[in-house]
């Protein structure tokens, strides 16, 4: 009795939501997976078998087979090898898209939930407004807006997603504000950044995470969509999406074009949903 | 902008309901105002022209029945068929004829104006004959009048609806128009006054806009859909081992290449490209037509190197398809000073351009080009086109039955789409010679100049025309492939 | 309540306002020309000029701001370039479409979502709830315009049972209908219920765990009377309301969705507008859209606080 008790006081709650998290199989498998992808993309020089813009007017659309694992694409290219390198672009779309909005939307977001008042309603009027337009057609829109290209693909998309880091930010920091430990603080005149800064964001960084991890998912799903419209990643340079996107015209003669991008993109973005859920349960004092 | 269609004829208790589909929005339904491919599709069943085009491009009567040139070849006389009535019930006479060309000419909006400025008046001699009179002679002025400016409209509703007229289009061609749903179909019906109508098998026709090359085949396949228009080259394998359906092709009017900035803007003189013709010369021997066309096009498609295919009459026969040569290039290029070159490709966002692009980035890489390739979305690129905003465009035009409907608008020196920017003394009155001379064998010897020296100086690099391609049902009889991509609905029957 | 509403209702305006502006903004700001782009193959100077004068392309962005919110305040929303037809009347014909495709959706979203929410929460932690969980998520994470093409193959082309693509009007051939609907509902419902079902399976723990249902237990009602009749009653309320914010992510995926299975409706009509700078078109339908979608915030907040004593404060 007393042994758990000590046990329960000396364990950081990190500890204990990494604990809880290593108990549910699916953010396990989740976890492993999206470490997997983000291997193949670092190792990709070393472990793809061909160039992946290496054109080869003899082996247009290849069946997979001893030459090419995955097959060739339209103009004879490697599909592995794009799957590999292509692993870059889908990961750093998801990764740096919500990079994006979480730095615009976590400081904004705490403004508005921190300063209240005018400054609070313009910023959740915006807010607002951005959320009531459906979020393809705003990253559409944006991409547009500023050319298609992976770089502008992931600007549209982290613009886009970024009110709901704000509203999220802003609903942790009014919840925060009304906290004991909060009011202390301004009591002994702390200085409103520092408050800000040291006293609330660690305490919702948790519910960030989670979503973050989620709008990863979102966001890959995202860079297809946005590929599939033409206005992601270009090619020759290879990304599971436009891969995806040039695969559609073939896929009668050539299904393995489109079979393995279409299942990077499942499990990827299912990892990283699991991963995410499997984090919430992990972070959320409430369930168990 | 060349985009497909997709036709569907559907039986129906034995009236027969051929219900097409586009895979682009047929834009305003009316012949002045009308701009896209996709429309002309819909209109060769509504409206009937002038004249019409055979296999062979020859100009045929269909709502005139034969014409005249005056001796100064400065006016052209024609006779127009009797008892034929617009869907309203109006006449067509040579009052229609000279209110619809005056139309196409001065109406707000028209996109016809261009190919009808050499126009000056047009004379109602009696009812069933019209002279029209031109500022100077005009070779190209009867293959004009078989597409969109030689259709004739109601001269009733169309001053009646005035610029809303496409919503309501009323012709005199086999087909009425019945509704248009936007994005979605437009449905026409089988015109009884008809003045062809034993040539006419269906009741109604439908056409609807499907976009994806794959859902379209999916339709054929699975037999919703009994005709389609445009079909992927890579489909051509399976469809042909399959005793369902026939295929059918033709050789296109259009062309695929690219334009190059040679003096459009400064940044024709900024890049190697456009400043140097001996770059451009190592630029086209580094790449290989022949493989462009198997990988790109499945081999649908007939390499070429001039405005009008090696297959047309009006080919310049002295500046015939060179053949790669990557050592010369090389050389070329060392001679140029520039062994290493490096230009951007402004390549649109379509499936064809894209594939093209990568296509010929790999090969030019071989002779030593640093090709970049910067997809734009379409309509972007037609602005920085238009400013000379761009090194080099992957560009295609649709094609028109005349050869001067390719050359003169790119490149002569006030064209409207000349974005290269070139501007050549002694081509402009070659081209300005074949437009002018109605001697065949003349025009023929002008093509053949320009075509030299269009060789020589490279502002479009042309790459190929590819092949029309319709898949339809074996049951489906009477089709004509016509260069020019439209399906003629007469004749066409359901068996 | 009225303080409430009053409050809520304060809030509609300014965010519409600045939809307005953010619509308005991100399509007058897009690069290219609409009138070269407008102006057909031949780009006859002539016409682009008549073009630009037409749809006041010349003016300044606020001068042609005015024009368009000042005919919005009307009822007017503009015409359309390509089609020469008013937007209103654009919508009035798509509305139908996407209102039946997105109703279906949600129809076979609810079903997977809470039932697969329901099992998952019930057998938390065995075999079903990961089995559950992964069949949600998958359709969260498959892009849906890849799914839909898999769907067309399979069942339209190797099976026959479906058509591949085109709309009926269920006022002309109900059944035909149904046949072209069911795919790409399914497509677009399968995305929303993975949403849907994270939602209940919260919002069902959390019922399970609390004081009512731990007296049903102990008053030994049957397992499958507490969780259906107490517990689900309970968790379904804000799993409802929040179903109807999801209206904004089954636009979004009725974009590409509505691309496969060519069904004419919002989707397709926005997308193609924004490739062809029709401007009023994309600024129209969007701003129709956010009225609707903050119409059912609106509401939906509304059902929430009526239902929640709590949070009348």
């Amino acid at each position: 009795m007393a042994a758990v008790v000590f046990e329960t006081i000396h364990t950081s709650p990190g500890r204990r939501a990494v604990r809880r998290l290593a108990r549910r199989g699916g953010a396990v498998f989740g976890f492993a997976v999206v470490v997997f992808f983000i291997l193949i993309a670092l190792l990709a020089p070393w472990l793809a078998p061909y160039d992946p813009l290496a054109t080869s007017w003899s082996a247009v659309r290849a069946a997979p087979g001893a030459a090419h694992w995955f097959g060739a694409d339209e103009l004879g290219r490697d599909v592995l090898s794009r799957i590999i390198w292509g692993a870059r672009a889908s990961i750093l779309a998801g990764v740096v898209s919500v990079s994006i909005s979480l730095a615009l939307g976590v400081p904004i977001g705490m403004l508005a939930g921190y300063l209240g008042r005018w400054a609070d309603a313009l910023i959740s009027r915006i807010t607002d407004a951005m959320l009531a337009c459906p979020f393809l057609i705003l990253a559409i829109a944006l991409a547009a807006f500023l050319g298609p290209s992976l770089t502008n693909a992931m600007i549209a998309i982290g613009i886009s997603a970024t009110p709901i880091f704000i509203r999220l930010t802003r609903a942790q920091v009014l919840a925060a504000k009304a906290e004991d430990y909060v009011e202390a603080a301004r009591a002994l005149g702390n200085p409103h950044l520092r408050i800000a800064l040291r006293h609330i964001l660690p305490n919702i960084v948790a519910p960030l995470i989670v979503q973050a991890t989620l709008a990863i998912a979102a966001a890959v799903i995202a860079e297809a969509s946005l590929s599939f419209l033409g206005l992601g990643q270009q090619p020759p340079a290879p990304s599971w999406g436009s891969m995806l996107n040039t695969a559609r015209n073939y896929v009668d003669q050539a299904p393995w074009m489109a079979i393995w991008p279409g299942l990077s993109i499942f499990l990827l973005v299912l990892s990283f949903n699991l991963l995410g859920d499997g984090l919430r349960d992990a972070l959320d004092p409430r369930h168990k | 902008m060349v985009r497909g269609n997709r036709y569907r004829v559907r039986d129906n208790n034995q009236r027969a309901n051929p219900a097409h589909r586009s895979r682009r929005r047929p834009d305003i339904l009316d012949p002045s105002m009308a701009r896209t491919f996709v429309g002309r599709i819909v209109f060769a069943g509504l409206c009937d022209k002038l004249f019409d085009l055979d296999e062979k491009l020859n100009v045929v009567p269909q709502l005139a029945t034969s014409y005249q040139w005056s001796a100064d070849n400065k006016s052209l006389t024609i006779k127009l068929r009797e008892g034929v009535t617009f869907h309203d019930g109006e006449k067509m006479d040579a009052q229609a004829v000279k209110y619809n060309l005056e139309r196409h000419k001065n109406m707000k909006g028209s996109n016809r104006r261009g190919e009808l400025a050499v126009v000056s008046s047009v004379d109602a001699v009696d009812p069933t004959t019209v002279r029209i009179n031109l500022e100077a002679p005009f070779a190209p002025l009867l293959a004009v009048l078989t597409d969109r400016s030689g259709m004739m409209v109601s001269p009733k509703a169309a001053e009646a609806a005035g610029e809303k007229f496409g919503a309501k289009p009323v012709c005199s061609g086999p087909f009425r128009f019945v509704e248009r749903i936007a994005q979605d179909r437009i449905v026409l019906e089988r015109f009884a006054d008809y003045w062809n109508k034993g040539q006419i098998h269906f009741e109604r026709i439908v056409y609807q806009p499907i976009v994806d090359a794959t859902v379209r085949l999916a339709n054929l396949r699975s037999g919703q859909l009994d005709f389609i228009e445009r079909v992927a080259p890579s489909d051509i394998p399976n469809l042909r081992n399959d005793s369902r359906f026939r295929i059918a092709k033709i050789v296109e009017i259009g062309y695929q290449g690219i334009t190059i900035n040679v003096g459009k803007s400064d940044l024709a003189q900024k890049n190697p490209l456009g400043r140097d013709p001996r770059v451009r010369e190592a630029f086209e021997l580094s790449l290989d037509r022949d493989a462009i066309v198997k990988v790109a096009m499945e081999g649908e498609a007939q390499a070429g190197n001039q405005w009008v295919a090696p297959s047309n009459r009006f080919y310049g026969k002295s500046a015939p398809l060179p053949k790669r040569n990557v050592e010369r290039a090389k050389q070329l290029l060392k001679e140029a000073g520039v062994p290493n070159p490096s230009f951007t490709l402004m390549t649109p966002t379509t499936s064809d351009a894209q594939r093209i692009a990568q296509i010929v980035q790999a090969m030019a890489k071989e002779a030593g080009f640093d090709i970049k390739i910067q997809s734009t979305e379409f309509a972007t690129s037609l602005n920085l086109a238009d400013k000379g905003q761009f090194e080099a465009y992957v560009l295609a035009w649709s094609g028109r039955a005349d050869p001067d409907g390719n050359l003169h608008t790119m490149l002569a020196c006030k064209g409207p789409t000349n974005y290269a920017g070139y501007c050549k003394e002694d081509v402009e009155k070659l081209i300005h010679e074949s437009r002018t001379s109605l001697d065949p064998a003349r025009r023929a010897a002008a093509y053949d100049k320009i075509a030299q020296q269009v060789q020589k100086d490279r502002p479009i690099v042309y790459l190929f025309h590819r092949h029309w391609l319709w898949a339809h049902t074996a049951k489906l009889s009477g089709l004509r492939t016509v260069p020019d991509g439209m399906v003629r609905v007469q004749g066409l029957k359901m068996n | 309540m009225l303080k409430f509403l009053l409050r809520r209702l304060a809030t509609v305006i300014p965010t519409l306002f600045f939809v307005s502006i953010l619509i308005f903004g991100l399509q007058q700001l897009l690069p290219g020309d609409p009138a070269i782009a407008l102006a057909g193959e031949e780009r006859d100077p002539e016409t682009i000029r008549y073009l630009r004068e037409k749809f006041h392309l010349d003016e300044p962005l606020h001068v042609r701001y005015w024009y368009w919110a000042s005919g919005v305040v009307r009822g007017d929303l503009g015409d359309s370039v390509r089609i020469q037809k008013p937007v209103t009347e654009l919508i009035m014909e798509k509305l139908p479409v996407t209102i039946q495709l997105a109703t279906m959706a949600m129809i076979i979203a609810l079903v997977i979502g809470i039932t697969a929410g329901v099992i998952s929460a019930v057998k938390k932690d065995t075999w079903w709830d990961y089995g559950a969980n992964i069949f949600a998520l998958w359709g969260l994470s498959t892009p849906n315009f890849w799914l839909g093409i898999l769907l067309i193959l399979l069942f339209a082309v190797q099976l026959g049972w479906l058509p591949a693509s085109g709309y009926v009007s269920p006022f002309d051939d109900l059944k035909a209908n149904l046949a072209a609907m069911i795919m790409p509902a399914f497509v677009l419902g399968n995305a929303i219920a993975a949403v849907l079902m994270r939602h209940t399976r919260s919002a069902m723990l959390q019922v399970l765990s609390s004081d009512y249902v731990r007296t049903a237990r102990a008053k030994g009602l049957d397992e499958r009377v507490v969780v259906l009749k107490h517990a689900l009653r309970n968790a379904l309320i804000p799993v409802i309301t929040l179903g109807a914010l999801e209206f904004g992510t089954l636009l979004s995926g009725a974009v590409l969705t509505e691309q496969v299975f060519t069904i004419p409706g919002f989707g397709k009509l926005i997308v193609d507008a924004v490739f062809n700078r029709d401007y009023s078109v994309v600024q129209g339908v969007v701003l129709f859209t956010a009225t609707v979608y903050i119409t059912l915030n609106l509401l939906a907040d509304i059902a929430y606080f009526l239902v929640n004593p709590r949070l009348r404060h």
